[in-house]
């Protein structure tokens, strides 16, 4: 009786359980609708780029390209082009572009970009994104009308096979990521080179040889420190060590190489190899850790030595999650930036990286730089240059979760 | 006699002992190499970053009471006051938390409590996209999408490169982080606990938020800290999206630059070996440094302490 005094009865009860129910079902909502809102902003963010790498734009010509032939400018041919281009570019600019390419040798398209880029010299006056263009197309011819009476008006995307392989340019309408997408390969690729070998070395060493003591207590602590430093502080380590200290060996002027400061593809792609160092090693200590103990003894039991058991059977087991993890750490390295800044990316390049010691640029660089440019037509190319790197990174990550399940094994 | 050195002889070619092999001692060196070189790269950054750091401190200009005490940077012409970016650093990285701290924990929660395992299987995906999608992109994000939003909201009051926007996309990339360590942290907790909740009558929600909640809370702290780690090293985003030029303001609406940002858009230029503008970039980064591995040792050592209890 007293204990029953102390909690509500019938109606009572019945009405504060419904205010728990609706309680819960309040909470549960909530609870969702975080997870939705991480899902509204990763659809915002992907509009948001799509959206800017197609659309309007309205451009002009500063030269009547009836000035230079009277075919129309959609039907001039490869040869009629290079003709015009001989006629008409000053002898100094003609003779350096026969000299990176000879004018036949190169497509109709390449040549008609010439054509519009150092003739008639296309300006553009305004852009606008995939969702004006669709939903104002009335307004903005209007509105192009009148301030520009002249230009012309065309839906285009910025992302077109074109842009893939043309270099930099300082107009938008003519950049391309090629020297980009080279740049972030000799990068990652002397990355990986680095810190595949020693981060799996560093792996085996801790999962099969290193005793239980202080020292590796403390490297281990160590790795997951460094994994939580910032990235920018391994580009200030980069800066000072490859850059500087080591700057003949970078540069390559102990290789007979004179035109290179520090600032090489070699000094950036080792900062982003201690970089993901951290993230190689814990992946493959993980994948070595997954390998059943049963294996190691068996082959003990046959009298194989410790190696013979790392190389023989260990690793081979560990193998698809060591290359998963090293998948993982190369889009970890396609997508920052920061390093790269302090490091000294080129802001402006046209040329191929050809070597290590070559200057560069990469990706996610040319993103930073087009998407700080006030002109809009800049942020329509780094829009399309964002669409080209999201493409690489999903692909890369795809393969990997591709290849966990396909050859992960259950023990 | 004879008989016998021979067995000796004989016994010996099947020697147990261990056998020294030079190949095997050679393999194992350049391993234990490769495991110490994580060692060696923590001193060369504690060397180089300290070695610059201190040049910049032992110039006779510089002072501590001008380090902490003023509130402008400018080192070319002898302003020294740190606080004009770490204010900017505390700006954005607390509006970044409160973004995404709940948001973190509630996803957390729904995906561990609530969550169907095919709900899971399609929700889990998104967060680790998001987790994965560069932090220049994001920068793309917050200059591109969400100012313009706050700028039609707040109108003239808000600039164009402002700490708001930076701070809440900031929010956003760090959301998947909070949330997989804090489900981690939930999932934890011993199913007993919450079997007991629900004995008593409790519902889900209760169980939830007043069981198991609280009984993961070290490993939901351990998030909170390195999801300020990460906030304060952030770069890019507030590179692109948080306005340049030091700012000792802690309005949102404002353009300011934070420790990181600065570091970036200095080095990004040339810069002259041994001036103080160098050297006072590897002062920035020293803190930095400093400051992330103490808010990450702090973190390890919650994980570490929580994960005990319960095993």
């Amino acid at each position: 009786m007293s204990i029953n005094s102390h909690y509500p009865q019938a109606e009572d009860f019945r009405h504060a359980l419904n205010a728990r129910y609706r309680a819960a079902s309040i909470w549960q909502a909530l609870f969702l609708s975080a997870l939705l809102i991480a899902i509204i902003s990763l659809l915002a963010l992907i509009y948001n780029v799509l959206d800017g790498a197609f659309g309007f734009v309205a451009f002009d010509y500063k030269n009547d390209p009836a000035a230079y032939t009277s075919t129309p400018m959609s039907e001039l041919t490869q040869k009629e082009l290079a003709a015009i281009l001989k006629d008409n570019l000053s002898s100094g600019a003609y003779n350096k572009l026969e000299k990176e390419q000879p004018l036949e040798k190169r497509s109709q398209a390449e040549l008609y970009t010439l054509f519009l880029e150092r003739l008639v010299e296309l300006d553009t006056k305004n852009t606008w994104s995939m969702t004006e263009s669709l939903l104002h197309e009335n307004e903005i011819r209007a509105e192009v009308a009148r301030k520009y009476p002249t230009a012309k008006l065309e839906f285009r995307s910025w992302l077109t096979p074109q842009f893939l392989v043309t270099p930099m340019s300082s107009k938008a309408e003519f950049a391309g990521v090629r020297t980009a997408i080279l740049g972030s390969l000799w990068l990652v690729g002397i990355a990986i080179l680095f810190a595949l070998p020693i981060g799996t070395g560093a792996a085996i060493y801790l999962q099969e040889y290193a005793p239980k003591n202080f020292l590796t207590s403390i490297i281990q602590t160590n790795i997951n420190n460094l994994s939580g430093v910032p990235s920018i502080v391994y580009g200030m380590l980069g800066l000072a060590v490859f850059v500087r200290v080591m700057e003949p060996l970078t540069s390559g002027s102990v290789f007979g190489v004179t035109d290179a400061n520090g600032r090489t593809v070699l000094s950036a792609g080792l900062t982003m190899g201690i970089l993901v160092l951290p993230l190689i090693i814990i992946n493959a200590q993980e994948a070595i850790k997954a390998v059943p103990d049963s294996l190691r003894q068996a082959a003990y039991g046959v009298g194989a030595t410790r190696w013979q058991t790392v190389w023989h059977h260990v690793l081979p087991n560990a193998l698809p999650g060591i290359l998963t993890g090293t998948i993982l750490s190369i889009s970890r390295a396609l997508g920052e930036t920061a390093p790269l800044i302090v490091v000294g990316a080129s802001t402006f390049i046209s040329m191929d990286p050809d070597s290590p010691f070559s200057k560069f640029t990469a990706l996610p660089i040319q993103i930073y730089q087009w998407t700080t440019r006030a002109q809009s037509e800049f942020h329509a190319i780094a829009a399309g240059a964002i669409v080209v790197l999201l493409i690489l990174l999903l692909t890369l990550n795809a393969t990997a979760i591709l290849l966990r399940n396909r050859f992960q094994r259950r023990w | 006699m004879n008989l016998k050195s021979a067995e000796a002889r004989k016994f010996r070619q099947f020697d147990l002992k261990k056998k020294f092999r030079i190949s095997e001692s050679i393999i194992q060196a350049s391993l234990f190499f490769a495991g110490i070189l994580s060692i060696f790269i923590t001193i060369a950054i504690v060397y180089e970053l300290g070695k610059e750091a201190m040049l910049f401190f032992n110039d006779p200009d510089v002072t501590l009471g001008k380090f902490l005490g003023t509130t402008k940077w400018q080192p070319g012409i002898g302003q020294y006051g740190i606080w004009a970016l770490v204010s900017a650093t505390l700006v954005t990285s607390f509006i970044a938390m409160v973004i995404s701290l709940p948001l973190g924990l509630a996803s957390a929660i729904y995906l561990s409590e609530y969550a169907s395992s095919k709900a899971r299987s399609i929700l889990k995906p998104v967060l680790e996209i998001l987790a994965g999608i560069p932090t220049v992109v994001y920068g793309y994000f917050a200059l591109l999408f969400v100012t313009p939003i706050l700028k039609s909201i707040f109108g003239d009051q808000i600039q164009v490169y402002n700490m708001l926007s930076a701070g809440l996309v900031m929010g956003i990339m760090i959301l998947p982080l909070i949330s997989s360590m804090s489900e981690d942290a939930l999932s934890a907790v011993p199913r007993s606990l919450r079997e007991a909740a629900y004995a008593m009558g409790a519902t889900k929600v209760e169980t939830s938020l007043q069981v198991v909640l609280p009984a993961a809370l070290s490993g939901i702290g351990a998030a909170l800290i390195v999801g300020i780690s990460r906030a304060v090293g952030e770069t890019m985003i507030v590179a692109v999206a948080a306005g340049s030029g030091p700012n000792f303001t802690f309005d949102p609406f404002k353009a300011a630059e934070t420790m990181t940002g600065h570091i970036a858009r200095i080095s990004g230029g040339d810069l002259s070996y041994n001036s103080i503008d160098y050297t006072s970039l590897f002062a920035i980064a020293m803190m930095l440094f400093l400051l992330t591995l103490v808010l990450n040792l702090i973190s390890q050592q919650i994980v570490n302490r929580f994960r005990e209890r319960y095993e």
